[in-house]
């Protein structure tokens, strides 16, 4: 018969169970051991009350379902299951390191601890949203930060939805399962199929974190909940006036009601985040009130105005791969003809998706042993004259500001520089220029081949036709790498 | 044990030729098929000869209400249907004949259910086509999967503790994990006339150790079996929806 209370010693499927580690709501968590893994290990053991809340046994089921599913450094590593029939449990790796519930003594946190926090969570929940699962319990004690690694590990799958199996929670019950100051308001609504509801609950901890106070409170009714798709929350720097208008315009871009508004993903979100000087500010960035009450009150008293919103149900796999990060790298001393052939691949690679968005690359050399030049003969910066030049390049694109950014990247070797670049920053798809001059090829190697040998997603080589011919040179398609492998 | 779920072949020796190969591949210990070997497609000995070898060879198979329409003089079938069904009866051997005069109406092994349509009433072959007739079918046995055919659309039912029904369209082929705590209903799609708007024939594994089902498409000569049931003379409907898939 299964029971959620194990006594010390118990031996179950070859694990020996220790001592209660943590009891929850929903389950209970033993640390165990077991002899053929030597690393820490958890038992987590559901809360059987006979027929009381079913929730406890349905979200178990789930996590049974999505975690088998789940694998990487950002979700804990699974063991073994237990058998519904006998007794269920999930065993899994004890993750070193704790979770961020512990800081909220600490709240608020400076503006630069709150972003690198929301860099890592973003990370976390980009690997796993292109696994096909999304979180839907965003919230600080289902995060736990990774000691020594650093990195954010998400726990918890028990409301969570994967696009490819059955969902277990969303026809059981009529009451949407959230945690109430962190869920989303499409999630009120019911729906969990949408990535971006994550972004929210993120947006939710990053405002409680910078601030030391909820965005939304912590409401215990259904109409309390729904409160968040009329009422704005405070503007962050009211509450803390030194939080930068960068920060402030992410966390309330997470927080629009409407997903459409939040960043389309979370690699995005993750790049904003990591680099505040390409934040595109809007009004809200610098606000220090809410809304006009008579803005509040039309939204309020409009109850079908939530309901396009709701209408326009995203699904997940769609969501993400409608708003790839597109990379291009740019060689400045290469040739015009290069680089309008290159801008026109980029336009075409845009065109076709309206979510991408662009980061322009270019990689300054530094040698390895003489000591680097940084600024000109004349004194100006090389740094900002190659900013400058980018702009220049991408500037008849035409892309809104929000979606497109540059950078210069300083590195002894260029194809290392831009592969970091792709891996940190989630990117999707590298375009470049193959180098054409054959000496310097011989030379130096080919930038373009070993990022095509090596880059964690697609890349576009985009070559000169040898011959001209009247028709305008074709861009060559050099190889498709998998697009999600090591990203 | 993995166990390859195949209903509604319809007389299509390439789509059923197409999923075996398929099957194969992925390595399977044996077939279950689940009603309408014959009635619409132009090779229905061809296909009876193969379902007769795998059950030579362990396997299992429940009749279909096309099986058992070649037997009869009125048909509740409509008429393309009645035509394919006279038409069957006419170019299968006495043996092929008897094989699918043989037939059970449903098969139990452990905890698992093959039925061609509803296990509310079985022999009259109602379909489940949502929520509703779902839970009527669950309802009527105490098997912890029940696996049918008869619809032609992939879906996959299950009932929770609490009675409560949901439904699932399974659109990628990984296995999908069947808690224990729930009894489940496999629809299968159609080997040899799929109706979901994909034309790919559709078949299904149920892996018993991991107690998962995968939902299979698979590609096939579209063009031959339609060519078949055109040269047959049988109604054009018939070899017009394969390209299809409705």
């Amino acid at each position: 018969m299964a029971r959620s209370l194990l006594e010390p010693g118990t031996v179950l499927d070859g694990f020996t169970v220790g001592k209660q580690v943590h009891k929850g709501g929903m389950a209970i968590f033993y640390a165990v051991t077991h002899p053929d893994h030597a690393t820490p290990l958890l038992m987590k053991v559901p809360i059987l009350h006979d027929g009381e809340d079913p929730a406890a046994i349905v979200g178990f089921e789930m996590e049974q379902m999505v975690l088998p599913r789940l694998s990487g450094p950002h979700v804990p590593k699974l063991i073994a299951l237990g058998n519904f029939a006998t007794q269920p449990y999930i065993v899994y790796e004890r993750i070193p390191g704790q979770t961020l519930y512990g800081r909220i003594e600490a709240l608020p946190l400076p503006a630069s601890e709150v972003a690198a926090l929301g860099v890592k969570i973003a990370t976390a929940l980009h690997a796993v949203h292109i696994q096909h699962v999304v979180h839907l319990d965003i919230k600080p004690s289902n995060i736990i930060i990774h000691d020594p690694g650093g990195h954010a590990v998400l726990i918890d799958y028990g409301l969570s939805r994967h696009d490819q199996l059955p969902d277990l929670m969303a026809e059981e019950f009529r009451l949407p399962y959230g945690t109430a100051p962190y869920m989303a308001p499409e999630q009120v609504y019911g729906i969990r199929s949408d990535p971006r509801s994550d972004l929210f609950a993120l947006g939710v901890l990053m405002y409680f974190f910078a601030t030391g106070r909820r965005p939304f409170g912590d409401p215990q009714s259904l109409s309390g909940l729904k409160k968040r798709v009329w009422q704005d929350p405070v503007p962050p720097r009211k509450l803390k006036p030194d939080l930068p208008p960068w920060l402030q315009e992410i966390i309330l871009r997470c927080l629009a009601p409407d997903p459409d508004l939040r960043h389309p993903t979370a690699a995005q979100l993750a790049f904003d985040l990591g680099h505040p000087d390409q934040v595109q500010l809007t009004p809200r960035a610098n606000k220090l009130k809410g809304d006009p009450w008579t803005a509040v009150i039309k939204r309020r008293f409009h109850p079908d105005a939530y309901r396009p919103v709701l209408a326009r149900e995203k699904q997940l796999a769609a969501q993400i791969s409608s708003a790839p990060i597109v990379a291009v790298a740019v060689d400045l001393a290469g040739q015009p003809e290069l680089h309008d052939e290159l801008r026109r691949t980029v336009e075409r690679v845009m065109a076709t998706v309206p979510g991408a968005r662009l980061a322009c690359l270019n990689v300054m050399r530094l040698n390895m042993l003489a000591l680097d030049q940084t600024v000109d003969a004349a004194g100006n910066s090389i740094h900002v004259q190659r900013l400058v030049q980018l702009k220049d390049w991408a500037r008849s694109i035409g892309l809104a500001p929000d979606r497109i950014s540059f950078h210069v990247l300083e590195s002894v070797d260029p194809a290392a520089a831009l592969l970091e670049y792709a891996m940190v920053n989630h990117v999707d798809h590298i375009v470049l220029g193959a180098r054409t001059d054959s000496l310097m090829r011989n030379i130096l190697g080919s930038v373009s081949s070993e990022i095509v040998q090596k880059a964690p997603c697609t890349v576009t080589v985009v070559r000169m036709a040898r011959h001209r011919t009247a028709e305008a040179a074709k861009p060559e398609v050099a190889a498709v790498g998998a697009a999600t492998a090591g990203a | 044990m993995k166990i390859a779920l195949l209903a509604d072949i319809h007389a299509n020796l390439e789509a059923l030729e197409a999923c075996l190969a398929s099957a194969q591949a992925k390595g399977f210990d044996r077939i279950v098929f689940l009603g309408d070997i014959v009635g619409y497609g132009a090779d229905p000995g061809a296909c009876v000869d193969i379902v007769r070898a795998e059950c030579a060879k362990g396997g299992k198979a429940v009749v279909g209400n096309h099986d058992q329409a070649i037997k009869r003089t009125k048909f509740q079938l409509n008429d393309a249907a009645a035509t394919a069904a006279q038409w069957t009866a006419s170019v299968l051997n006495a043996e092929q004949t008897a094989f699918l005069g043989s037939l059970p109406i449903s098969i139990t092994e452990d905890d698992r259910l093959y039925v061609h349509a509803s296990a509310r009433a079985s022999a009259t072959f109602p379909y489940v086509r949502g929520l509703g007739e779902a839970a009527e079918s669950l309802v009527a046995t105490t098997a912890r999967l029940t696996v049918c055919g008869h619809v032609h659309q992939p879906a996959l039912y299950n009932m929770s503790g609490t009675g409560k029904v949901m439904g699932f369209i399974p659109a990628v082929e990984s296995g999908i994990p069947m808690s224990s705590m729930r009894r489940w209903l496999a629809v299968m799609g159609a080997v040899g006339q799929p109706r979901d708007g994909n034309p790919a024939a559709a078949y299904g594994l149920l892996d018993l150790e991991m107690n998962e089902i995968s939902f299979i498409r698979v590609p096939y000569d579209v063009e031959t079996a339609a060519a078949k049931i055109r040269r047959a003379g049988l109604p054009d409907i018939l070899w017009k929806r394969l390209s299809v898939g409705r």
